[in-house]
């Protein structure tokens, strides 16, 4: 389940940064390559586990799915969490830059006043 | 166990190498066809951003892989980090990361390369689209 919604995530991911690569600057390639490094080597671990277990791999038991959907989910959260970080540091539409130069605009009329 | 630490160590290698590649890079100048039939001229894509796409994939995949790892109680924030060592479990650790950890390695390394070949054809053509247009022209 892991692997499965980590690659849903990175298609998902691909289809937006495709539809709108040249228009948005938010930097979706960036989750794109995360979400599919992720799943590239979360398939070979599903390969090796298949080559351990064979047929069972497929009928896994309820309370192992629901734990295996519970991190998948967690994981992309942590991603767009690292997405989330990497667009605050690097501030491609100058949003935090333009604020933080409104505030010292600000503070500077207001000691000459 | 610690599949992880081998795609990580090879990012550490790529990332180096990405340095340094991109010191001595100089940029090439080609005229390329877009997919509306404007013919513009515009650089080359650099080997250093090429490779980019290797560090990104790994670092991005070590780094989530890490995060299941984390969760599974695999690695530990305290010495030795990694339970399998803490438990006497080293040589089953190793065994995990030659197997499992430089096959996740080689299959990532292999994508590039295969996305290498796919952008080199997409270049090929492109520039090749321009020749004709002038041929013709």
């Amino acid at each position: 389940m892991t692997l499965l919604i980590t690659i849903f995530a990175a298609i998902i991911c691909t289809v937006i940064w495709y539809a709108g690569a040249y228009k948005s600057n938010m930097k979706v390639g960036f989750l794109c390559w995360l979400y599919w490094g992720a799943s590239i080597m979360w398939f070979v671990d599903a390969i090796f586990k298949y080559a351990e277990i064979k047929a069972k791999f497929f009928n896994p038991a309820p309370l192992d799915m629901l734990n295996d959907s519970f991190l998948g989910l967690s994981v992309v959260a942590f991603g767009l969490l690292i997405w989330l970080i990497n667009i605050l540091i690097t501030d491609p539409k100058g949003v935090i830059r333009e604020n933080l130069f409104k505030k010292v605009e600000k503070t500077k009329l207001q000691s000459k006043n | 166990m610690a599949c992880f630490i081998v795609p990580v160590a090879e990012a550490v290698v790529t990332t180096i190498i990405t340095k340094v590649v991109k010191s001595k890079e100089k940029e090439e100048k080609v005229k390329v066809s877009f997919a509306d039939g404007v013919v513009e001229d515009t650089t080359k894509i650099k080997f250093s951003t090429k490779l980019g796409w290797l560090n990104k994939l790994l670092w991005g995949g070590s780094a989530l892989l890490a995060f299941e790892h984390i969760w599974h109680g695999e690695v530990v924030p305290f010495f030795p980090f990694l339970t399998a060592i803490q438990n006497g479990e080293t040589a089953d650790m190793f065994a995990e990361m030659f197997s499992a950890g430089v096959t996740m390695s080689v299959l990532v390394t292999a994508i590039w390369v295969c996305m290498l070949i796919v952008s080199h054809i997409i270049e090929k053509r492109a520039v090749h689209e321009v020749k004709l247009t002038e041929e013709t022209l």
